[in-house]
């Protein structure tokens, strides 16, 4: 969870706000913030760490485990309209790449901005190239486009 | 949201239009099947639940976000190791 707290300014610029979610109570939130977090990112974590102990959320995301008691890491990009854009589900032992998140929500709101009229090609990163999907590009995608442009 | 009296009192997160069942443990698997799951392209299940914000209690509610992008990130454990 820290290294999402450490990114928190950058998602705070694109206007994404963040909450965590775990099934241990808000007071084993504070404790944990207190005394690992804080010494991990300045100033501790900066959004809301939610509890789920009953894993009602977890049910409703899919990410609840029954055999463990635990949620499973799972990562939910929502848009302005209360809409799932992005979802990421892993078992525990393997950590998140918060710049891969980063670089899904500028694609997303790139989308968004260009109201559903562009699309972003495999790879994109912000300023690259997009799709304008319509009929003089079918069929002809590779004029513009190949896996080769990926950065 | 505004701070709230801290009990004992095991409190936990809710799926908002959903009531607590009044006999948990008899759910039927069918019954399980029928909550809600989680879809791209869909309405994200909204959520009400205690949380630890700021040196503070307070709980959060995902549709008071609407307007705005939210990023809920779900996770093993606090004291884990990833």
């Amino acid at each position: 969870m820290s290294a999402v707290a450490d990114k928190y300014p950058e998602l705070q610029k694109l206007g994404v706000e963040v909450i965590s979610v775990s099934v241990d109570s808000h007071f084993v939130h504070k404790m944990w913030n207190d005394h690992e977090l804080t010494k991990m990112v300045e100033g501790g974590v900066p959004f809301h760490m939610a509890s789920d102990q009953a894993g009602n959320l977890g049910r409703a995301y899919g990410v609840w485990d029954e055999t463990q008691g635990i949620e499973l890491r799972g990562r939910f990009i929502i848009d302005p309209d209360g809409v799932i854009q992005a979802m990421e589900v892993m078992t525990p032992p393997v950590g998140r790449k918060l710049s891969e998140t980063i670089r899904q929500i500028q694609a997303f709101q790139h989308v968004r901005a260009s109201k559903g009229s562009e699309a972003m090609p495999a790879g994109w990163e912000p300023g690259g190239l997009t799709l304008k999907p319509g009929p003089d590009l079918v069929g002809n995608v590779w004029k513009v486009w190949k896996p080769s442009m990926e950065k | 949201m505004a701070e709230q009296p801290q009990g004992c009192a095991r409190t936990t997160g809710a799926v908002m239009g959903e009531k607590p069942s009044a006999q948990p443990a008899a759910e039927s698997p069918e019954k399980k099947e029928m909550t809600m799951t989680a879809r791209v392209g869909q309405k994200a299940p909204d959520f009400e639940a205690p949380a630890y914000y700021k040196g503070g209690f307070k709980s959060v509610k995902l549709s008071e976000y609407l307007g705005k992008w939210v990023l809920v990130c779900f996770y093993p454990g606090d004291f884990t190791f990833v």
